[in-house]
């Protein structure tokens, strides 16, 4: 599924926080969006998730206007954010059904689906444990198979890797890169790690709500000489 | 989007309260402890100090219990719905709010469910309340207790409506504390919840009309009149038409340009 941004502004009051963004995400591909803390990426997931309105510009998803039809695109999107959204005092299927019924699917249908994404997710045995039983990695597992219960098309994952220790980063980082290659999903995954993107990857490089770069990792270091995507990275964002 | 997508958010939304209750249960006693020392021992103490005359919807001279029963139903509902309502927009609920505000059901559909759903507990709790109440002797007629129904849950929709634009729009009373001493206390005190509004017009009449302007006293009376079986359609109008008026304001509130939910910790 495309994804158009056109022009896309906000500002806090007085403080610009985007200004005038705009790219487009490839069907069925793994994008990383890469930024220092502060560039603007969480405000950009408020707008795409709808959390915010749009000030400026423009976002079409598979064509649709999200301003125009929330409904129909809010459907298509599933959202990972940063912070936790789970509830710890809830079990993990629990947590699942309400979230399913929220997307409008029956109890049965949701009880199915969740299951067959806890099978594929290995956390199928914890189904009735409370989350606040689960590990970070777990919980992570969770939202991200969460996300994917009303069989979205587009998933947004807002620096989902947040705390967990550097092996777990890595097996969810591979994780959602299988997903994105089986389920056909396009993956938008905003990070400031640079070790959590790899060469072939898309990379967006914001930075003080600019928009810097956009191309592959071996692309961008071509064209800026960086000597790896790290070098170029700090290039870009002037080391600040 | 069809009729059966929003049955399935309805029921959804209302689940995941019964099962939040439940596991919660330790609130329902600290709920429920609050009113109780007021009709046991505050009462007791103030019966001999404050004679009620007859007032309706009471036909005869009733104890000072009895007088504040109504008014302690709507102390449950009011703690529920603040701490309902806060807990909502902040505490660790803010993760779920996002999880309620990224649905593709309308979101003043999603709030009024939400608001349902806490008003089924609040009027839960107002009836085990009512039930240890007639214990002590508080005996209305039993058809008032369903009677009652209706306007406990109506009660319930203003004050959580009240509550989600109060933690939606001022900050500073983001802990529980600011919300006691600037919302839950004058609202409860400056209402007919604990002594006729006849005897603060003797006290004084600034106060007195500061109780009328106050729609908590409306509820109360709403209440009040229910369990009693007998109709008070001020009573009702002022409530119903401040429910709906709030509950506006607060689905506002939660339009995308007005979601503080991402900038609120700023």
């Amino acid at each position: 599924m495309t994804v158009d941004i056109r022009n896309l502004g906000f500002r806090y009051g007085n403080t610009p926080v985007l200004r005038a963004i705009s790219f487009r995400l490839d069907p069925g591909r793994f994008h990383a969006l890469l930024g220092p803390n502060g560039a603007g990426k969480s405000t950009l997931f408020g707008l795409l998730t709808r959390l915010l309105a749009l000030q400026q510009g423009e976002i079409r998803i598979a064509g649709t206007s999200l301003a125009r039809h929330p409904a129909a695109v809010m459907g298509q999107i599933g959202v990972v954010f940063q912070h936790s959204a789970l509830d710890p005092d809830l079990t993990v299927r629990q947590n699942l059904a309400y979230h399913a019924a929220l997307q409008g699917l029956s109890r049965r249908e949701a009880r199915r689906r969740g299951d067959r994404e806890l099978a594929r997710f290995g956390l199928l045995e914890r189904a009735n444990e409370r989350v606040r039983q689960l590990n970070g990695g777990h919980r992570r597992r969770l939202e991200i198979a969460r996300a994917l219960l009303h069989r979205p098309s587009l998933l947004l994952l807002d620096e989902a890797t947040v705390g967990l220790d550097p092996a777990s980063r890595a097996a969810l980082n591979s994780h959602v890169r299988d997903l994105c290659r089986e389920r056909a999903l396009t993956v938008l995954w905003a990070t400031h790690l640079i070790e959590e993107i790899r060469p072939e990857d898309r990379v967006l490089i914001l930075h003080r709500g600019r928009l810097r770069a956009d191309g592959t990792g071996q692309a961008l270091c071509r064209a800026l000489g960086g000597r790896d995507l790290a070098d170029t990275f700090r290039t870009l964002t002037g080391g600040d | 989007m069809d009729a059966s997508r929003y049955w399935h958010g309805f029921i959804g939304i209302q689940v995941r309260e019964w099962r939040r209750f439940w596991q919660q249960r330790t609130r329902l006693a600290s709920a429920l402890v609050r009113p109780l020392l007021w009709l046991v021992v505050f009462a007791a103490g103030f019966r001999a100090v404050l004679g009620i005359a007859i007032l309706p919807p009471y036909q005869t001279y009733i104890t000072y219990e009895t007088y504040i029963v109504p008014g302690l139903c709507g102390m449950i509902i009011l703690f529920n719905s603040m701490q309902g309502a806060l807990s909502m927009v902040y505490d660790r609920e803010l993760g779920s709010m996002r999880v309620l505000l990224v649905s593709p059901l309308p979101r003043p559909f999603l709030l009024f469910t939400k608001l349902l759903a806490m008003a089924g507990v609040a009027v839960v709790q107002a009836g085990v309340f009512l039930a240890l109440a007639r214990l002590v002797g508080v005996q209305p007629p039993p058809a008032g207790y369903l009677a009652a129904v209706p306007a406990l849950v109506l009660t319930s929709l203003m004050l959580g409506a009240l509550g989600l634009l109060i933690a939606t729009w001022i900050r500073q009373l983001e802990n529980f504390a600011g919300v006691m001493n600037f919302v839950i206390f004058p609202m409860f005190f400056l209402s007919s919840a604990l002594y006729p509004l006849w005897r603060m017009r003797e006290a004084s009449p600034w106060l007195y009309w500061a109780c009328q302007l106050n729609p908590f006293t409306h509820a109360v009376e709403a209440i009040r009149f229910s369990l009693y079986l007998e109709w008070n359609p001020l009573a009702w109008g002022i409530t119903g038409t401040v429910t709906l008026l709030l509950a506006a304001l607060a689905s506002t509130g939660f339009r995308p340009q007005r979601t503080r939910i991402l900038s609120g910790r700023r």
